[in-house]
C-alpha cells in the first residue's frame, strides 16, 4: 500500500479552501498551516500562463526528515504516511531544515507539526479533509497500489511532475500538468 | 530559523511567483479553539452535526456544523444533498466559524451619548433600553412624518427580518447595495429581453455546456460555489471557455481564449459578435424565427458593427472576434453567455447586459441543455398574518420618474432623500441598517456621510463593529448565522428545494437573532399580529409542515428537494413557449425601451479614458473573502490580510515602484486613500489599469485584525456613471495615480 495525492493544476483556482479545511479538521493553531497555495505566472502581457497548486508534505519514500530525526519522533507508518509523534519530538527543528518542501513548522506547543494526510480519516477509509472539501475536485487521493483508486485513475492518462525530484526524496505528491 | 514566508519567497525564484496561504507568525501560539485544548482532531463520531446554510455570502450553501461534546463548534462541512454546495463549502464557508469565534464581535447593545463637552461615545445598554429607544423613535417618526420616512438599508437574511418589521410598520422605503450597486442592470436587461430575471443562484447550466463566455465575470475568484464546481466539470468535459477581461483572471488562465480587452469597450465586442453571427449566417435560425421579436431591426442595426470596427475600439483582433463567434455558433445552443453579477461598470450597463441577452438569444442559448436552464424555487406558504399596510409612498417614488425600470430601491436615492438640500418630495428622516456596511459597500462616501449626518436617527444591526455601526445612535448586536433560526432557504435551482438554518450553539455575549430583535421592536409598536410566535422555529415548522415535511425531519436532513411543478428544465424541441414580454417573444428589439425613450437596440458609446499618469481602477474579488465582511475573520484574514494594488511591470518601472512598496492612491477628483496599499507588480494587469480586491482598508479600530490593512477601493470611487434605465451606479470610470509619500501625515484621521 502506498498513499499518494495527485493535484490537478488545470482545475485548481487557488481558493485556499484546502488550507482552511485542514485547519479546522486538525485544529491547527492560528497563524500556521499544514498546506498552502502557490501561484505561478509566466510570460508577458497578454501572452500569459498561470497555474495554482495546493502544496503540503510530500510523504516521501526517502524522507530526509525521518532520517535526520534524533529521537525517532518522525517516522513512516503503513501506506508511507510520514508522521511525528508529538511526545517524542524535542522540537530541535532538524527536520524543518532538512525538508526541501518546507512542509513542517514548529507548533507552539513545542513539537514539529505537518500534514498527516489526515491519517485519522484515512484509517477510517475517508479522504483527507482537503480532498473532500475542494470545490474544483482538483485533489485526488488514494493507494497507488490499487489501480482503481482515485489517485491511480487520475495519474493514468495525464502527464505529471513532482517537486524537487533532484533532491532524491521520491515525493508522493503528483502535480498533473 | 527561517520562517516559511521567507522560504517561499526565496525558493520560488523567477518572476511572478507569489505565495498565498502563508503563515503569520505574529499570532504565535494562538489556538483558535481555546488555548488549552489539545491538538487532537475531533472524530466525526464524537460530534453532533447541526444543519445550516451559510451567511458568509449570498450563495447560501447548506452545510453541517459539527459541534463537539464540550459544545464547541469545530468545523463546517457541506451538505451533500444541497445543490448550492454539493457537499463542498468554499474557503469562506469552511472558515465561517471564524465569524462565531471572533472576539471583536458586537457584544452588547450600545447607545450613543454626548458628554457635556460635546464629544460622543457609546454606552453599553440593556436590550430593553435599546429596543425601547428604537421603537420610540419609530413611533415618533410615524406621528411626525409618517412611517414612510423611516428608511431601511438591508441585505441578506438579517435584512429580510428588518424588511418584515418595516412593512408591518408601514414603510417600504428600502434599498440594498446589491441592486443599484451590483446586479441591477442584469435584472433590467434580461427582464426586458426574456421577461425573466436571471435570479440567484444564476440559472447557468455550466456543467453541461460546450462553450462558456465570461465577460468580466471571474469564477474562481468569486467563489459562487456551484458555478466554481461546474466550471471544473466543464474543464473536464473540454468545454471551450472564452474569457473577456482586461486582467488575466483565474478564469482567463483556464480559458482557450482570453480576450484582453481595453476596459470600457465590452459593448463594442458584443455588437461585433452579434454582427458575425448574423452576417456569417451562423445564428440559430429556428430558435430566432420561432421565439424572437425584432430580428430584422437588429440585423440592420449591427450592419456596420464589423469586427474591424470593433478592433479599433476594443484592441481585440478581427480574426479573434470571428473565431470566438464561430466557436459559440458551433457549440450552440449549449453555450452559457454568463450574465455576470456585479454589472455596474460604465453607466450603460443595462445596454451591455442587453447585448449579452441578445447574443444569448441568437445562439438559442436559453432554456436549452448547457445554456441557461429554467429554474424553479419552492413557493413558501405564508405564515398567517394580516396584510401589510399600504404605504403612501415608497422607494419607487423617490427618483420621481427617473430610472423607470428599477425593480428595487436605489441606495443613492434613499441617501439623497435623507438630505434636505436635495429637496426631494419625499424625505427620509431615520434609518434602520442591517447586514450591509454602507461606507464600504457604496461609492461616493461624501454623500453617505452627509446623509448620515442629516437624518435624526440611525439604528444598526450587525454581528461586527463595521464602519456603519460608528454612525449609529443605537447598535443592536446580532447573533451570527451559526447561533440562530432563520428564514427557510428556498432559492431557485434546477430542482426546487428548501434548506434549514438552526442554531448550532447559543449566541455568544449578549447577541440576539434578527428574528428576536425585530419581534421585540414589533411588539413595542403594537404589531403583535405580525409576530405571532414565541420562537421563530414555530414559523418554519408551520411552513415545513405545509410543504409536507417538518422541522424535526429537516433537522435530520438539512436540505429537502421537491419535484418540479413548472415543467421541464429545458424548452423542448419546437415547443411553444410564451415569454413574459409585451410581444410574448424574446425581444431582440425592446418595445419597453422604445416606449420609454431608451435605445431599443444597444449602441456602443465611448467612455472617458484615464488622463496622463492616471490608471483606470478595476476592482474585484479574492476567493477567500466576501467584500468587507470577512476581513476580520481570523481564518480568512490568515489567508489574505490585506489587498494590494496590481501594477503592470511597465508602469512600475515608469514610477520606479517595487513589489510590496507601500503607496497611497489619489483619484481624478483628488480623493486619497486613508491607508497605504502594497504594490504588486504583475503581468496579469494591463498597463492602462490597476486592480484591487474590494473590501479592505477598514477604518474601524475595533476590527483588531482588519483595521488599516490595505486600502479601500470605495474611497477612490467618487465619480459615478448613472444608468438612466434602472439607476445603476457605474463605478469603473475612476482613475488613480500613485503617491509615494504619506499624504495624510498632517491630516486629521478620517473616522470612517
Amino acid at each position: 500500500m502506498r498513499y499518494a495525492m495527485a493535484i490537478d493544476t488545470h482545475k485548481c483556482v487557488g481558493c485556499s479552501d484546502c488550507v482552511v479545511a485542514c485547519q479546522t479538521e486538525n485544529n491547527v493553531p492560528h497563524g500556521y498551516c499544514r498546506d498552502w497555495i502557490v501561484e505561478y505566472v509566466d510570460g508577458t502581457y497578454p501572452s500569459l500562463d498561470m497555474r495554482f497548486q495546493s502544496e503540503r508534505c510530500n510523504h516521501c519514500d526517502n524522507a530526509p526528515c525521518v532520517r535526520c530525526c534524533p529521537t525517532g519522533a518522525s517516522h513512516i507508518v503503513e501506506g508511507g504516511i510520514v508522521l511525528v509523534t508529538h511526545d517524542e519530538c524535542i522540537g530541535c527543528g532538524a527536520c524543518i531544515e532538512s525538508c526541501p518542501y518546507d512542509a513542517r513548522y514548529p507548533h507552539p506547543d513545542g513539537y514539529v507539526d505537518k500534514c498527516t494526510f489526515c491519517v485519522q480519516r484515512v484509517e477510517k477509509g475517508q479522504n483527507p479533509a482537503c480532498v473532500d472539501v475542494c470545490p474544483t475536485h482538483c485533489l485526488h487521493f488514494g493507494d497507488l497500489d490499487d489501480p482503481n483508486s482515485d489517485v491511480s485513475l487520475a495519474l493514468k492518462d495525464r502527464s505529471w511532475k513532482v517537486l524537487a525530484p533532484e533532491a532524491g526524496t521520491k515525493p508522493q505528491l503528483y502535480f498533473l500538468t | 530559523m527561517k520562517t516559511r514566508r521567507e522560504f517561499i519567497k526565496i525558493s520560488s525564484v523567477g518572476a511572478g511567483v507569489a505565495a498565498l496561504g502563508l503563515h503569520a507568525l505574529d499570532l504565535k501560539g494562538l489556538n483558535w479553539l481555546n488555548p488549552d485544548s489539545s491538538n487532537e482532531p475531533a472524530s466525526d463520531e464524537d460530534m453532533t452535526p447541526y444543519p445550516t446554510y451559510c451567511e458568509v455570502c449570498f450563495w447560501k450553501c447548506a452545510a453541517w456544523v459539527y459541534v463537539d461534546k464540550k459544545g464547541k463548534i469545530r468545523k463546517i462541512i457541506g451538505n451533500k444533498n444541497d445543490p448550492h454546495s454539493q457537499g463542498r463549502m468554499c474557503p469562506r464557508g469552511t472558515g465561517g466559524l471564524g465569524m462565531y469565534y471572533d472576539n471583536d464581535r458586537l457584544k452588547t447593545p450600545l447607545i450613543r451619548e454626548t458628554r457635556p463637552d460635546g464629544s460622543q461615545y457609546f454606552r453599553k445598554a440593556s436590550w430593553n433600553e435599546a429596543l425601547d429607544k428604537v421603537a420610540n423613535k419609530m413611533k415618533e417618526v410615524k406621528e411626525k412624518y409618517g412611517p414612510e420616512a423611516f428608511g431601511l438599508f438591508n441585505h441578506g437574511t438579517p435584512g429580510g427580518h428588518l424588511e418584515h418589521l418595516m412593512r408591518a410598520y408601514g414603510s417600504e422605503t428600502n434599498a440594498e447595495p446589491a441592486y443599484a450597486n451590483c446586479r441591477g442592470p442584469r435584472s433590467a436587461a434580461y427582464y426586458a429581453t426574456f421577461g425573466a430575471f436571471i435570479g440567484s443562484p444564476e440559472c447557468t447550466d455550466i456543467r453541461d455546456t460546450r462553450c462558456m463566455v465570461l465577460i468580466g465575470s471571474h469564477i474562481g475568484e468569486n467563489m459562487h460555489n456551484s458555478q466554481v464546481q461546474e466550471m471544473s466539470e466543464a474543464i473536464d468535459n473540454n468545454a471551450t471557455i472564452i474569457t473577456v477581461d482586461p486582467r488575466f483572471s483565474t478564469a482567463a488562465s483556464k480559458s482557450q481564449y482570453w480576450l484582453p480587452i481595453k476596459p470600457s469597450t465590452d459593448l463594442a465586442l458584443l455588437l461585433a459578435w452579434i454582427h458575425v453571427l448574423i452576417y456569417e449566417d451562423i445564428y440559430n435560425k429556428d430558435f430566432v424565427k420561432k421565439y424572437t421579436f425584432g430580428f430584422e431591426q437588429l440585423k440592420a442595426h449591427v450592419k456596420d458593427m464589423t469586427p474591424e470596427w470593433a478592433y479599433g475600439i476594443t484592441t481585440i483582433e478581427p480574426d479573434i472576434i470571428r473565431n470566438t463567434a464561430r466557436e459559440m455558433a458551433g457549440a450552440a445552443p449549449a453555450v452559457v453567455i454568463h450574465p455576470g453579477r456585479h454589472t455596474v461598470w460604465y453607466g450603460d450597463d443595462t445596454q451591455r447586459e442587453r447585448a449579452m441577452a441578445i447574443l444569448t438569444a441568437l445562439l438559442g442559448a436559453w432554456g436549452k441543455r448547457g445554456s441557461l436552464y429554467l429554474p424553479e424555487a419552492v413557493h413558501l406558504p405564508e405564515y398567517p398574518q394580516p396584510e401589510y399596510p399600504k404605504p403612501k409612498w415608497s422607494w419607487r417614488d423617490l427618483p420621481e420618474g427617473k430610472f423607470p425600470l428599477a425593480t428595487m430601491g436605489i441606495t443613492s436615492e434613499l441617501l439623497k432623500a435623507s438630505i434636505p438640500r436635495y429637496k426631494y418630495k419625499h424625505q427620509v428622516k431615520a434609518w434602520l441598517v442591517g447586514g450591509t456596511n454602507l461606507p464600504l459597500s457604496m461609492p461616493d462616501k461624501k454623500l453617505f456621510k452627509e446623509a448620515a449626518n442629516s437624518v435624526e436617527f440611525i439604528a444598526v444591526m450587525d454581528t461586527m463593529p463595521m464602519e456603519v455601526t460608528g454612525y449609529a445612535d443605537v447598535v443592536l448586536p446580532e447573533a451570527t448565522y451559526l447561533e440562530r433560526y432563520d428564514f427557510i432557504r428556498a432559492a431557485q435551482n434546477r430542482v426546487p428545494n428548501v434548506a434549514l438554518r438552526m442554531p448550532a450553539a447559543k449566541p455568544r455575549f449578549k447577541s440576539k437573532p434578527a428574528w428576536w430583535i425585530t419581534k421585540q421592536i414589533g411588539e413595542r409598536l403594537g404589531l403583535h399580529a405580525y409576530f405571532n410566535y414565541d420562537d421563530y422555529s414555530e414559523v418554519i415548522d408551520w411552513q415545513f409542515k405545509k410543504l409536507g415535511t417538518s422541522l424535526e425531519e429537516m433537522k435530520k436532513i438539512g436540505v429537502k428537494s421537491f419535484p418540479r411543478e413548472s415543467g421541464p428544465l429545458y424548452i423542448g424541441e419546437g415547443e411553444k413557449f410564451e415569454f413574459n414580454t409585451n410581444t410574448g417573444k424574446i425581444e431582440l428589439y425592446s418595445t419597453d425601451f422604445a416606449d420609454l425613450g431608451f435605445d431599443p437596440l444597444p449602441n456602443y458609446k465611448p467612455h472617458p479614458e484615464p488622463p496622463q499618469n492616471y490608471y483606470r481602477l478595476i476592482y474585484g474579488r479574492a476567493p477567500m473573502h466576501t467584500f468587507s465582511r470577512t476581513s476580520n475573520n481570523h481564518f480568512l484574514w490568515d489567508l489574505m490580510k490585506e489587498n494590494s494594488v496590481w501594477v503592470n511591470p511597465k508602469v512600475a518601472s515608469l514610477w520606479e515602484l517595487k513589489n510590496d512598496q507601500k503607496v497611497w492612491l489619489k483619484n481624478q477628483d483628488g480623493a486619497i486613500t486613508s491607508f497605504p496599499v502594497k504594490v504588486r507588480i504583475t503581468e496579469r494587469i494591463r498597463w492602462d489599469s490597476v486592480y484591487m480586491v474590494h473590501g479592505f482598508g477598514h477604518s474601524d479600530k475595533k476590527l483588531s485584525r482588519a483595521y488599516g490593512r490595505g486600502a479601500s477601493d470605495e474611497e477612490m470611487i467618487t465619480k459615478i456613471a448613472k444608468d438612466p434605465i434602472m439607476g445603476g451606479e457605474g463605478m469603473r470610470g475612476n482613475f488613480i495615480t500613485f503617491l509615494k509619500e504619506n499624504p495624510n501625515k498632517n491630516r486629521k484621521e478620517d473616522k470612517a
